[in-house]
């Protein structure tokens, strides 16, 4: 809300500049956003009165002008269209600077001389209302200084209110906060009952009076509506944002800027019948103020004639009931309306109004009759007219009653964590309008909070208003006492931060991706999955919940190799989304990307990364776990290539992929083809082992080499199982240390050269027993795979 | 005898000319072999007489000392000589770069998110998670936001159309685990979140933290020292000025805003905190007995404090990003600098 500060301290006026205000409201609650003067800087400019003007003598559209500024007459000669002998202007002496560092000088205009300028309201940068010069009242003292005249060394307060303020959202509510923090007193208007001219008045029912439980009235016959809104008002509704209309809305607004209650006026000439208030039909038409022609749902309030809708309660009036240049005679609104009748309904029709805006919030229930006759005298003041009386129409059991709440000591003490005097207690209270009675002295209190403080309901609400205006600053603060709530994590498990500095340290990079990316991409990627759409996403290219993190780990690598990646190791935490038929399950996942040299380039030459260098990675994760747990077996995914899958199963679980990306969806997707990705849910990863200690046994080692010729399709992952299947444990280690293929080992076959070591734990093995168990993988592997010793 | 000093001295200019360690063996074998020249004098000493033989002997011995003396020096300058050649020959250029792989790092956002996870870990805080694609109920009734509250309008929201919507803040996880528990609870809650709101200054998806303390007697004095004293942990400054302000949100009652001094200017004034000294930083409160309620927890003998905070706004303040949305377009020539 945008306050001007000369307005303000006409409600509340403590010695305290602008700085020290401003910071008050924000320590207050109410933040101050930004601080803009009420017109930019100027001098020099005085009202002044033309008293002589003449056509110039070789110019049409000029005119020379004699202009007073009450002691001297100077020559200016002015080309607007609207300068006539009388008029008083905003007159810019010779030396005057205008905002922008306009310089005003002596100058010869076609042959002749001008002495200053006379100034339209766009040059003082204030905001044109008409073209030409700015037409200052008749009544303007003619000399003083402009700036004076129109209170232009005023500041433009803008401040971010919190939703529970509404009653902030006036002149009157900020004032209030004023008046608390600096304990200085309020001027209130002097508001008294216009008293009625004619008898006039229209009927009005409440149809639904838990929507509408107060809704005031007026006749008002024979206004001017074409009659000018006197300056002083213009210019305040321009510091609040608002721009003049006809005198009678600019008073509408008028009133809802200064004491925070909106208000309608109709034609009245255009309504068939008396007042309803009711929900509308479904259906029902209605073509708002701004042009929008709704269709109204039932579930929302209406301001109806015999006939039609003619308004949106609380939230905008109809154009066809609207006051126009036309109108003689208005009816002038003024309601309450519950927040939860007009909560949600504006913006339902894609509606944001001043008014709509404080209903939502909720406004003083009591504030009504204050508002009508404010803005009755208002508007007979600028626009004449014949009122009649106020007609009410009142559920008083409906309107919300003011919140009595009982405030204990101990309660401020329990949540502030220290005890307040019980005279600042009540004084601090006091000083915000609420009523306090003492239940027991210095100990329990019950508070009966103002009609506008519709934010208290309980007993913290009061604590924080204490603590607020106390001044949070000056409450105590300690680190907590007490022991750590125990849920320690297990020994056994793997911290993801654990998981992710292996990759880390394996060279990678981390990357956060969008949790939604495009649904195209996703049924490219991953088919198999409906993924769940967003019913109001950013954008179509954000439109799904990921079923797969590798989704956003291919348009990452896209996006480098776009610009000049040469290289890319990235990995990702995060949520999968895969909607079921048991609902939706949300699965942490880690998943990883390499792409390029295997090692970063050097003066060695490089080797482009291949499948196992992927898997290297994959199984230092494992070895953060159970490593023995784990097995990977040739398996299928419909990103990755049907030749480079490996499934990763934990004791037969599938815990994800890694593999190779297809070379079809790497055409797809504009990727290279040698790009490896991997899968993995987390879960499976973070069940580790606690370690056991075996005993370290001094006896000697024994090993033997076997090369194994078999086809070439027989994984060496089951050789190896059937190596260990054939022996006990004193075989105690297995590896591969080559793989040929060629022609001496014929077509289709492969050698496999494994390198067996033997140990028996308590004594030295003899010959006779390796060579026993190396006759059993032979023939283990001979009868399982038809292997070969290869000579 | 003459023989004797002939051939020392042509043992002598052999073992010099000796051109390396075998030559230089050849020398010995030849002179002092077994069967070598000076070897055979001594067997020639058998001839001589009882009293000459002595004297004789020694004369040989002499000769034959100085041989393998002049062997021996030249043994070992030798191999010298080929120790020097050997490290001559296996000098590498050590200005070369090394082998292998250097580490990555973190994302920016995760490496704050430890660092906030590491304090709260030290004041006996556990690490709590939720589900993202959250309930009405969690995200917002139990946090004292019923439809229609007007601060709901402060969180633009994604939805799916069946009541399920992406959690627009990690509060709904303080309720989880309220449900789930029994006080007293020390948790914080990172994570994703997510609002329908795109432009210079907003991504669609953020991370917060969001911590909750709940316990007999928490006081509003707890967390104005936890929230300080964290604050001056992160930043790292000593007497970093800390304000709180108050404010409003549904689920704390009362509330504050946070702000800290501008780490960037010192609270002169510049254009990271639009020339006010003071940063926004966090909100935070004392919770609300309708969502203590909600969790489960007796309200009349518990108290609780929770706080809230954006992750991506104290990494851009710690780290100087000038741009949020480098976090989530993962340039690797952004990534890489935070290692």
């Amino acid at each position: 809300m945008l306050v001007n500060e000369a307005w303000l301290r006409e409600w509340v006026n403590p010695a305290v500049d602008t700085d020290t205000l401003v910071k008050q409201l924000t320590m207050a609650g109410l933040e101050v956003d930004g601080v803009e003067p009420a017109a930019p800087a100027f001098t020099g400019v005085v009202v002044g009165q033309v008293i002589g003007c003449e056509p110039h003598p070789d110019a049409d559209k000029l005119r020379v002008c004699q202009v007073t500024n009450g002691t001297d007459t100077a020559q200016v000669v002015c080309g607007a269209s609207n300068v006539r002998e009388g008029l008083k202007i905003p007159f810019a002496q010779v030396g005057a600077v205008l905002p922008g560092d306009f310089k005003i000088k002596k100058a010869k205009l076609r042959g002749v001389e001008s002495f200053g300028m006379l100034c339209g309201a766009s040059e003082l940068g204030l905001e044109d209302l008409i073209d030409g010069l700015m037409e200052l009242p008749d009544d303007a003292p003619v000399g003083t200084d402009v700036r004076d005249y129109l209170t232009l060394d005023d500041a433009i307060i803008e401040v971010d209110l919190t939703p529970n303020r509404a009653d902030c959202l006036s002149v009157r509510g900020i004032a209030r906060e004023v008046g608390v923090m600096n304990q200085s007193p309020l001027t209130e208007l002097a508001i008294s009952k216009v008293a009625p001219a004619i008898d006039d008045t229209l009927t009005i029912k409440l149809a639904d009076s838990a929507a509408c439980p107060r809704y005031l009235g007026r006749v008002i016959k024979g206004v001017n509506v074409s009659a000018a809104t006197p300056l002083w008002m213009v210019e305040r509704l321009r510091r609040a944002g608002l721009r003049t209309i006809d005198p009678i809305v600019d008073v509408t607004n008028y009133v809802l800027l200064e004491l925070g209650q909106p208000l309608h006026a109709f034609d009245l000439a255009r309504l068939n019948g008396g007042i309803t208030v009711r929900q509308a039909n479904a259906g029902e038409k209605l073509l708002t103020l701004d042009d929008q022609a709704l269709t109204l749902r039932d579930d929302t309030l209406v301001i109806a004639d015999d006939s039609d809708a003619l308004a949106l309660a609380g939230v905008m009036g109809g154009k066809p009931s609207s006051v126009t240049a036309d109108t003689r005679d208005i009816f002038l609104e003024c309601a309450f309306f519950s927040p939860l009748a007009i909560a949600g309904k504006a913006r339902s029709y894609g509606l944001h109004t001043d008014s709509s805006h404080r209903f939502e919030r909720g406004v003083d229930p009591q504030l009504q009759n204050d508002a009508i006759e404010r803005a009755t005298a208002l508007i007979l003041e600028i626009a004449g007219g014949q009122p009649g009386p106020v007609s009410e129409a009142l559920d008083e059991a409906q309107l919300p009653a003011q919140a009595e709440i009982d405030l204990h000591a101990d309660h401020i003490e329990g949540l502030l964590g220290m005890r307040l005097p019980a005279e600042q207690v009540e004084d601090i209270l006091g000083r915000l309008g609420m009523e306090v009675s003492t239940q027991e002295s210095g100990q329990a209190w019950t508070v009966l909070a103002p009609s506008w403080r519709f934010d208290m309901a309980i007993e913290p609400d009061l604590i924080e208003e204490l603590a607020r205006i106390y001044g949070y600053e000056k409450l105590p603060s300690r680190v907590p006492a007490g022991s750590p709530s125990g849920e320690s994590v297990g020994e056994h498990q793997v911290a993801v931060r654990r998981l992710a500095d292996t990759l880390i340290d394996r060279g990678y990079l981390e990357a956060i991706t969008y949790s939604f990316v495009e649904p195209g991409l996703l049924k490219q990627v991953e088919p198999r999955v409906e993924p769940l759409p967003l019913l109001n996403p950013i954008s179509t290219d954000l439109g799904a919940m990921r079923t797969t993190l590798l989704a956003g780990l291919f348009s990452t690598a896209r996006h480098n190799l776009n610009r000049q990646a040469e290289r890319l190791r990235l990995f990702e935490t995060g949520l999968r989304f895969v909607p079921g038929k048991q609902g939706l399950t949300q699965t942490p996942m880690l998943a990883g990307l390499l792409f390029g040299s295997a090692q970063p380039q050097n003066w060695e030459g490089k080797r482009p990364v291949d499948f196992f260098d992927l898997k290297g990675d994959v199984e230092a994760l494992l070895q953060l776990s159970e490593p023995g747990a784990f097995a990977f077996e040739a398996g299928e995914h419909p990103a990755l290539h049907p030749g480079q899958t490996a499934a990763l199963k934990r004791n037969g679980h599938l815990v994800g992929h890694l593999g190779r990306i297809h070379p079809r969806l790497a055409a797809e997707l504009d990727l290279p083809a040698n790009l490896y990705a991997f899968e993995l849910e987390l879960a499976p990863l973070q069940q580790g082992v606690l370690p056991q200690f075996a005993g370290v046994s001094d006896q000697p080692r024994m090993r033997r080499d076997l090369a194994f010729v078999v086809a070439d399709d027989v994984p060496a992952g089951e050789l190896i199982a059937a190596v260990h299947a054939a022996c006990d444990e004193r075989l105690t280690g297995v590896r591969i240390f080559d793989i040929y293929q060629g022609d001496s080992i014929g077509e289709n076959r492969k050698s496999l050269a494994l390198g067996l070591t033997f140990q028996d734990r308590s004594r030295t093995l003899k010959d006779q027993e390796v060579n026993d168990l190396v006759d059993a993988v032979v023939s283990q592997l001979k009868q399982q795979f038809n292997a070969a010793l290869r000579d | 005898m003459e023989n004797l000093n002939a051939l020392v001295d042509a043992a002598l200019a052999e073992v010099e000319q000796a051109g390396d360690i075998r030559a230089l063996d050849d020398v010995r074998v030849k002179y002092l072999g077994k069967k070598g020249e000076i070897s055979a004098l001594m067997k020639g000493l058998g001839k001589l007489s009882a009293e000459e033989r002595p004297k004789a002997g020694a004369v040989i011995n002499d000769g034959k000392q100085k041989v393998q003396d002049a062997i021996a020096t030249r043994k070992s300058a030798l191999e010298e000589a080929a120790l020097a050649e050997q490290l001559a020959s296996e000098t590498v250029d050590v200005t070369l770069p090394g082998r292998g792989e250097m580490p990555g790092n973190l994302h920016p956002v995760n490496r704050m998110r430890r660092r906030i996870e590491d304090f709260f870990l030290r004041l006996g805080f556990d690490i709590a998670e939720g589900p993202e694609v959250e309930d009405d109920f969690h995200n917002f009734e139990a946090l004292n936001i019923p439809s229609h509250h007007p601060a709901r309008a402060m969180h633009d929201t994604f939805y799916f159309g069946d009541g399920r919507l992406l959690r627009t803040h990690t509060s709904p996880v303080q309720v989880r685990v309220m449900k789930e528990g029994k006080p007293p609870f020390r948790i914080i809650a990172p994570g994703r979140v997510y609002r329908c709101d795109s432009d210079l200054t907003h991504t669609p998806m953020f991370h917060q933290v969001e911590g909750l303390l709940v316990d007999k007697g928490v006081t509003f004095a707890d967390l104005r020292g936890t929230v300080a004293e964290f604050l001056r942990f992160i930043f790292e400054v000593e007497d970093l000025p800390v304000r709180f302000r108050p404010s409003y949100f549904p689920f704390t009652e009362p509330s504050a805003e946070v702000d800290v001094g501008c780490v960037s200017c010192g609270g002169e004034g510049c254009r990271v905190c639009s020339h006010t000294g003071w940063i926004e930083i966090m909100g935070c409160g004392m919770v609300h007995p309708k969502v203590l309620e909600h969790g489960g927890v007796d309200a009349s003998e518990y108290t609780g404090f929770a706080f809230g905070m954006g992750i991506e706004r104290i990494t851009m303040l710690r780290y100087g990003v000038n741009d949020l949305r480098l976090f989530f377009e993962n340039d690797t020539r952004f990534l890489s600098q935070f290692s």
